[in-house]
């Protein structure tokens, strides 16, 4: 039987279905897993989403042919059965699964298994063959619970704060910036200001109904501010730009999994690093695959060969697949 | 250990000099001194010598976690750091909470006794010591064990923060902490404490280091002001008389001595009270012989009479620190110059200084450097004869003027991922040369590229890897590199038959297609120039 997914150069390719997974190139129809850069890029003729990430994804690809369907609703596409299920990576992530004649392939797109109160928990689907992420996969990454590494954050913030220091974090632009808002919101009501990158992201996020601090633009704060003692959310990209003059001697820090590696931090020269991710790290990987009751798996991105590896060692058929999918990036 | 590690903390995130040197001297204020002591020693590098085989850590990991052996060493490629990854892959979530064992007692009660078991007790005691901890200690606990807790301070800055807590010059606080000490809260005392402590006999001084000079000689004035020498290349030493006994330190503050007993008799002739500073070498009946005899010296615990006859050792002086008993340091050089001289003179001909180069100018010098790799010398010293003997490597009074390296084109075929703050970065290379139409491999090099450079090549080395070993990728041989080292010798250990001494990177030759890089014959072309070593013959150059 002719496989459901093949990598073909536009990308993952669903040839009995017509359609492309997070092409990397323009192709007539392309199903996205979720709205970040490395999955949802411009130029093809039309897009399928989750009806929760409808408006991100509008806002990533402005003047696209967008069309959502509900997490579990039926599409029949050329010869299969499609449908889209909750990966708990982003506001509207999702899996997408396949089945053609009693055959069920997943394609997890990024994904993570912790709670996050920005978006739907992902939901273990079976499958007999999975097409997995492995950002994180070598067992350095565990991650610890969300709400010390959240103490933490606000434990810096606070020691700044006294210091009468700016904290400067850096973060994705979208999903874990608004991650960071909706879980501080637990803890405090202060505002946080926001790099405009991030600003644009979070009206989305806020539109969608998700609860979050209080926000202000950097850019509507009067010339001249002072920025002592708050909280600055930006883009690793804003890191060394005159932009960030306004806030002097602040503390810089990081949010991503990566910080996880002291050497990571350290050769950034962040003063500190927060291990949050919105990927899973290397328990949950294994688990997924377990839940999902696969035998044969197909990983996409990241840390491929080991994670391949240590699946064919516990008796899966695992292969490595070569994409263009970077998971969390590396700034 | 719980204000260790909240010091360990400060100092690890922050790249700013004076918050460092004030978290070290809060530190140094408030912490017990039995505690404040071991920080110090460890701070300063020290590490507990033949504790445990520290593969043996990974053997416990690996039993403790299942992780196989080959995962642990993508992990160690990913962490860039043993300790770490250790701490990262046991399981911490049963840590009993904060407990506050002090660092001394970490250290004299449950980490030194390890020393004196047995394989199998060890396990037992390490696995304990483990068991319980947080993420944070435990990283810190197995930095302690593995010996490697650097943290971006160097020596400078904890003399620094000391000096600031004891209200003493930098230099003195240095002296105290030279040689060989074991920690303890009288200790710290002493190194605090007024006025001069009794001193060990065989304490030397902190070695004063040349900067490299880039510039042309000339703008440092008037060639009359300074002493030019040449750069021997062999091992800093101190050689210090005193109370009728002899010592020999390296820079790296070991004691050298029996390694050289020739020295120790030759020095034996000194009066009491003498302290020298100087190379030791390998050194013939009248002119240098090659580094790599000298190694064969280092490299030994017993020395065979062949061995002797083969690398005969001599003390080449450059300065004479302490007369009389009395530090000489603050005398300018042009006293302490002529001093050594009038103290050597027919001496021994095994200690002798360290010849002044009477060239008149400085074109005259620069001509006379030119026969540095003929003499086998790595360059010319100028230091200011005005100047004190200061300690650390403080720029100004002493330049290193060394001779161009050799150079040549190689091309990329392995890479493997770096350590510490290059943890999961492709950062050490390996170079090759052409030999009849193949590449083989002739270096390994890691220094010499910008951070930039390191994270373009990673993204390259990432997307044109060939094939992987573990954690070591071959890449597509496309990349040339411009590689400058030091000398060549032959070696049996490598396939070229060459081993390369300092090998950096110059330049990424992006402009340089493979094929156009060097050949191996060339390099031996090279090495025939420099090295009369090889055959005993004579410099062609």
């Amino acid at each position: 039987m002719a496989e459901l997914i093949t990598v073909t150069p536009e990308g993952l390719s669903c040839a009995p279905g017509g359609f492309h997974i997070d092409p990397w190139l323009p192709v007539a129809r392309a199903v996205l897993t979720h709205a970040h850069a490395d999955h949802a890029r411009p130029g093809s003729g039309a897009y399928l989403c989750a009806r929760a990430g409808l408006e991100v994804a509008r806002h990533r690809l402005p003047g696209a042919r967008l069309e959502a369907v509900e997490y579990g609703e039926r599409r029949r596409l050329g010869d299969v059965d499609l449908t889209l299920h909750p990966a708990g990576h982003v506001l509207g992530s999702a899996q997408v699964r396949l089945e053609r004649r009693g055959e069920v392939w997943v394609v997890s797109g990024d994904y993570k298994r912790v709670a996050d109160p920005t978006c739907a928990p992902f939901e273990p689907v079976r499958a007999h063959v999975l097409v997995t992420e492995a950002t994180f996969g070598v067992p350095v990454f565990r991650w610890d619970p969300t709400d010390a590494v959240v103490k933490d954050i606000l434990a810096w913030w606070e020691a700044c704060r006294a210091l009468g220091r700016p904290s400067v974090l850096f973060t994705h632009v979208l999903g874990k910036a608004q991650r960071i808002l909706a879980e501080l919101a637990r803890w405090t009501s202060s505002r946080v200001f926001l790099h405009g990158a991030i600003a644009g992201m979070t009206d989305v996020y806020r539109a969608a109904g998700v609860t979050m601090l209080p926000t202000e633009r950097v850019a509507d704060a009067a010339r001249g501010r002072d920025f002592a003692g708050e909280l600055v959310l930006a883009p690793i990209t804003a890191r060394g730009t005159p932009w960030m003059r306004r806030f002097g001697d602040a503390s810089q820090a990081l949010a991503s999994g990566f910080m996880r590696v002291r050497g990571e931090r350290r050769r950034r020269t962040l003063e500190r690093g927060f291990a949050l991710s919105d990927h899973a790290d290397w328990p949950a990987l294994l688990g997924t695959v377990a839940e999902t009751g696969a035998s044969r798996v197909l990983v996409t991105h990241g840390y491929t060969a080991p994670f391949a590896r240590t699946l064919r060692e516990r008796g899966l058929e695992a292969t490595e697949l070569s994409t263009q999918f970077e998971g969390e990036p590396q700034a | 250990m719980k204000r260790f590690a909240e010091l360990y903390e400060a100092l690890d995130s922050t790249t700013s000099t004076l918050a460092k040197v004030d978290a070290l001297a809060r530190y140094f204020r408030e912490a017990p001194p039995a505690d404040a002591a071991w920080a110090l020693w460890v701070l300063t590098g020290r590490r507990l010598k033949r504790l445990l085989n520290v593969r043996q850590l990974v053997d416990w990991t690996r039993e403790l976690t299942g992780i196989p052996d080959w995962m642990l060493s993508e992990c160690y490629a990913v962490v860039g750091d043993l300790a770490e990854t250790i701490s990262v892959l046991l399981d911490t979530s049963q840590a009993a909470g904060p407990s506050d064992v002090p660092l001394s007692v970490w250290m004299a009660e449950r980490i030194v006794p390890l020393r004196s078991l047995d394989g199998a007790a060890q396990r037992e005691r390490v696995l304990q010591l483990w068991s319980g901890l947080s993420r944070q200690e435990l990283f810190l606990v197995n930095k302690l064990l593995t010996g490697e807790l650097r943290v971006g301070v160097s020596e400078t800055l904890v003399i620094r923060a000391l000096a600031q807590v004891a209200g003493l010059p930098a230099p003195v606080v240095a002296q105290r902490l030279m040689g060989e000490w074991t920690p303890s809260a009288e200790l710290f005392a002493g190194v605090l404490g007024p006025g001069q402590a009794a001193d060990d006999i065989s304490r030397p001084y902190p070695f004063f280091l040349a900067s490299p000079l880039e510039g042309d000689p000339a703008e440092l004035g008037d060639r009359a002001e300074w002493l030019a020498e040449w750069k021997w290349d062999g091992i800093r030493g101190q050689l210090i008389r005193r109370a009728g006994r002899t010592f020999l330190w390296s820079r790296g503050e070991e004691l050298i001595g029996e390694r050289f007993p020739e020295l120790l008799e030759a020095a034996a002739r000194l009066p009491d009270g003498v302290v020298l500073d100087g190379e030791v070498m390998a050194y013939g009946e009248a002119e240098p012989l090659p580094f790599a005899r000298l190694q064969r010296r280092i490299g030994r615990k017993t020395l065979t009479p062949r061995i002797l006859e083969e690398a005969p050792a001599a003390f080449i002086a450059y300065d004479l620190l302490e007369q009389g008993g009395a530090d000489a340091r603050e005398l300018p050089l042009s006293e302490r110059r002529s001093r050594l001289e009038a103290l050597l003179l027919g001496l021994h001909p095994r200690l002798f200084v360290s010849e002044s180069l009477g060239e008149p100018t400085w074109e005259a010098l620069a001509a006379r450097r030119a026969e540095s790799r003929a003499r086998q010398v790595e360059g010319v010293m100028l230091k200011r004869l005005s100047s004190p003997y200061r300690s650390g490597r403080r720029r100004g009074d002493w330049w290193k003027w060394k001779i161009d390296p050799f150079q040549i084109d190689a091309v990329l075929l392995y890479a493997h991922p770096g350590n510490g703050r290059r943890a999961n970065l492709f950062t050490d290379y390996t170079f090759a040369l052409w030999h009849q139409g193949e590449l083989v491999p002739v270096a390994k090099a890691y220094s010499g590229l910008s951070d930039r450079e390191i994270a373009d090549l990673d993204r390259w080395i990432r997307a044109h890897t060939r094939e992987r070993f573990g954690p070591v990728r071959a890449v597509e041989p496309s990349q040339v590199f411009e590689l400058h080292f030091e000398g060549i010798r032959a070696s049996t250990r490598h396939k070229s038959g060459i081993a390369v001494r300092f090998p950096r990177i110059a330049r990424w030759r992006t402009d340089k297609p493979a094929a156009e890089a060097d050949t191996l014959d060339a390099l031996r072309r090279l090495a025939l120039g420099a090295e009369p070593e090889t055959e005993g013959g004579a410099p062609p150059r």
